[in-house]
């Protein structure tokens, strides 16, 4: 690996948030490079979903910045952190309830979308092209989590476990370059979960993305996680590898209580 | 495979409404003489159209987008009262002398369309500082954003609390303008349903793109669809502009059909057929999220109406009835009630009625119902 001069694709300087008196996360600094997979710890209400809203625009920062590949996203809306490559799923799954499996990726496809309102109205050529162009795209993503067999379910029908699924896929969709993945195997049973881990990982290697990994189960970030960042009420408390993690009295106080 | 099936249904349904264009021209041809044809008929096919636009053009804002407005006669006033205004002034201007060639269709069409655009333009300038709001709020910034307009109208100097009939503009609209009497309805009835077939049409090609898609994810779920890339507040106000071009044309088609304009008819709440609550019911009822269930609930609550007024069984109901009647809006209130006790979704749901797949849909929720049945009776013998 050439250490010399690798940028991150992520970046976050002194990053924080204060709700009204409560400073729910402050000086959150993480780098995460091209292709790893880091995950975010802390007891419950520690603020890791709040980071994950700072990094996609939903909260604005108090202080601090978010830059990707340099470019500081400050200010931005969210459907702009998603354009410069930050995708998302969310710990309390947030899908297009009414739509189908299919058209819940091909949501995602939108901002990618260049045929405007003419080509709609008159089903231009180029309108029939991407249509079926995205149609066969979004049956391809689909067929990652094996969910191409539901494709014209709708979304609120399918069982929970799926439903976790078509999320990470709809977030493939937006052609991100980092992934954040809030408690992805919530929920779920060991099998699931096993299922689940694997997936992630092979996506990892056919996309090249990195993932940002907030998870509950400590096991299960330690098995996977090549870096990982604790944080308790809104500070990071340790950073590093799985076993100095596991190892940091810090971390065994914050999870085990004072 | 996809295109094979999609060039059959807009085949199927181009035979279909052909088939009824000519089922109609001959009818015309019979009976366009006859006293009934042309006093209730083709006034009645005018009012049909307009409502139609009007409710699928609402379910756009409501229905696939999710936003309650209650401001939509609003741009319907701003449509009808553009449209006759500009036909007024073509014929001052002596673009056309009587109703009827090639000058007059021209200035028809194009009072339709730049109704639209004037009542779409409007749409953009309320829509980007109303949008911001949601739920409660946005209906009722909605709500005030319709009276002001139908206000402003109210002092120009030449349209008038008392409309176009006594306003300076015209003496009437019925003899001057757009507007049409009884036997130029029926010439021009082809107009009416050739605008409402376009404008089903648009908004199909619209609901059915990306456009759709994105507005529909929005509804759902706001938070998820930007975070799914979808500029929200874009495609947010483009709808609603696109759903106040339409309310602007049936606007347009409302001048035409009306000896005269005047505010009152759009208030938001008044005695007639057309205030933002109407069309709000119509689309409840049709169901949210269902172009054709919009025209199938446009075509009822015109039955209701109509029934209302004119029906000959009202005069045998008991005096105290007779006069709730006489408040419509109480009536459209007790069905907008019932609708949302019986069947929260409207009689169609988001379930598009489709001549190709008509058949087959059927045989599915037959089907799907068969095994609600059997998975109910399943618990009931197993608990
Ligand atoms: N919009 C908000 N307004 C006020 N306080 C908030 C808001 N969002 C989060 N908080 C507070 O910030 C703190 C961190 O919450 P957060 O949801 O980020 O925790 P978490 O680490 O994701 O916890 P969990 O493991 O339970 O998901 C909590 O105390 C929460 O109450
Ligand atoms: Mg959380």
């Amino acid at each position: 690996m050439a250490e010399t001069k690798r940028i991150p694709i992520l970046e976050t300087k002194k990053l924080g948030i204060t709700f009204g008196g409560l400073v729910a996360v402050s000086d959150f600094n993480i780098q995460i490079y091209p292709g790893e997979l880091v995950g975010l710890i802390g007891p419950n209400g520690a603020g890791k979903t709040t980071v994950f809203n700072l990094l996609t625009g939903v909260y604005k920062p108090t202080e601090g910045s978010v830059l990707l590949n340099g470019e500081v996203l400050n200010g931005k809306k969210t459907h702009q952190f998603v354009n410069a490559g930050i995708a998302r799923t969310f710990q309390n799954i947030r899908l297009f309830r009414q739509m189908t499996v299919l058209e819940n990726v091909l949501a995602a496809f939108t901002k990618d979308i260049s045929y405007n309102m003419f080509d709609a109205l008159f089903r231009t050529p180029k309108f029939w092209k991407t249509e079926k162009a995205l149609h066969e795209k979004a049956l391809d993503l689909l067929s990652i989590f094996h969910l191409e067999d539901k494709a014209d379910s709708i979304a609120s029908s399918l069982p929970y476990g799926q439903q976790r699924k078509l999320e990470i896929t709809r977030a493939l969709a937006t052609n991100m370059k980092l992934l954040l993945l809030d408690e992805p195997a919530a929920g779920m049973n060991p099998t699931e979960t096993a299922e689940l881990l694997e997936c992630i990982n092979s996506i990892r290697n056919r996309f090249g993305i990195a993932i940002l990994l907030i998870e509950h189960d400590m096991s299960l970030v330690m098995n996977i996680c090549e870096r990982i960042q604790v944080i308790d009420y809104g500070v990071t408390i340790a950073e590093g590898l799985p076993e100095e993690i596991a190892k940091n009295p810090k971390v065994i106080a914050a999870y085990l209580g004072e | 495979m996809i295109k094979n099936r999609t060039a059959q249904g807009y085949l199927l349904n181009t035979l279909v409404i052909a088939a009824l264009i000519v089922g109609f021209a001959i009818l015309k041809n019979t009976f366009g003489k006859a006293g009934d044809f042309k006093l209730i008929f083709a006034p009645s096919i005018w009012q049909c159209c307009y409502l139609i636009i009007l409710a699928a053009s609402l379910n756009l804002t409501l229905g696939f987008l999710g936003q309650l407005s209650l401001g939509h006669c609003g741009f319907m006033a701003i449509g009808a009262y553009a449209a006759a205004l500009l036909s007024l002034a073509a014929e001052r201007a002596g673009i056309y002398e009587d109703k009827k060639g090639a000058a007059f269709i021209l200035v028809l069409t194009g009072c339709i369309l730049i109704a639209g655009i004037l009542a779409a333009i409007v749409g953009l300038l309320v829509g980007v500082p109303a949008l911001r709001l949601k739920g409660d709020y946005l209906a009722i910034i909605t709500l005030g954003f319709g009276m002001i307009i139908v206000n402003i109208i109210n002092n120009l100097p030449f349209a008038g609390q008392e409309g176009l009939a006594l306003g300076s503009a015209s003496s009437s609209l019925y003899k001057n303008g757009l507007g049409f009497g009884t036997t130029l309805k029926v010439t021009y009835i082809w107009v009416a349903i050739a605008v409402t077939l376009i404008s089903l049409a648009m908004m199909f090609m619209f609901v059915r793109s990306k456009y759709g898609r994105a507005i529909r994810a929005i509804r759902d779920d706001e938070i998820a669809a930007s975070a799914s890339g979808i500029n929200t507040s874009y495609y947010k106000v483009f709808t609603f502009a696109y759903s106040a071009f339409f309310a602007g044309v049936a606007g347009a088609l409302y001048a035409c059909a009306n000896a005269t304009l005047s505010t009152s008819s759009f208030a938001f709440a008044n005695g007639g057929i057309l205030n933002s609550t109407f069309v709000v019911v119509m689309v409840v009822l049709g169901g949210m999220g269902s172009l054709t269930g919009s025209v199938v609930a446009a075509l009822i609550m015109f039955f209701v109406n109509y029934q209302i007024k004119n029906g000959v069984w009202v005069r045998a109901l008991p005096v105290w009835l007779q006069n709730v009647f006489n408040f419509p809006m109480l009536v459209y209130a007790v069905i907008l009630i019932i609708v949302i006790m019986f069947r929260p979704k409207g009689i169609f749901g988001t379930y598009e009625l489709s001549l190709r797949n008509f058949i087959s849909d059927i045989k599915h929720s037959r089907q799907l119902q068969l095994e609600q049945k059997q998975a109910k009776e399943e618990v009931r013998s197993n608990g």
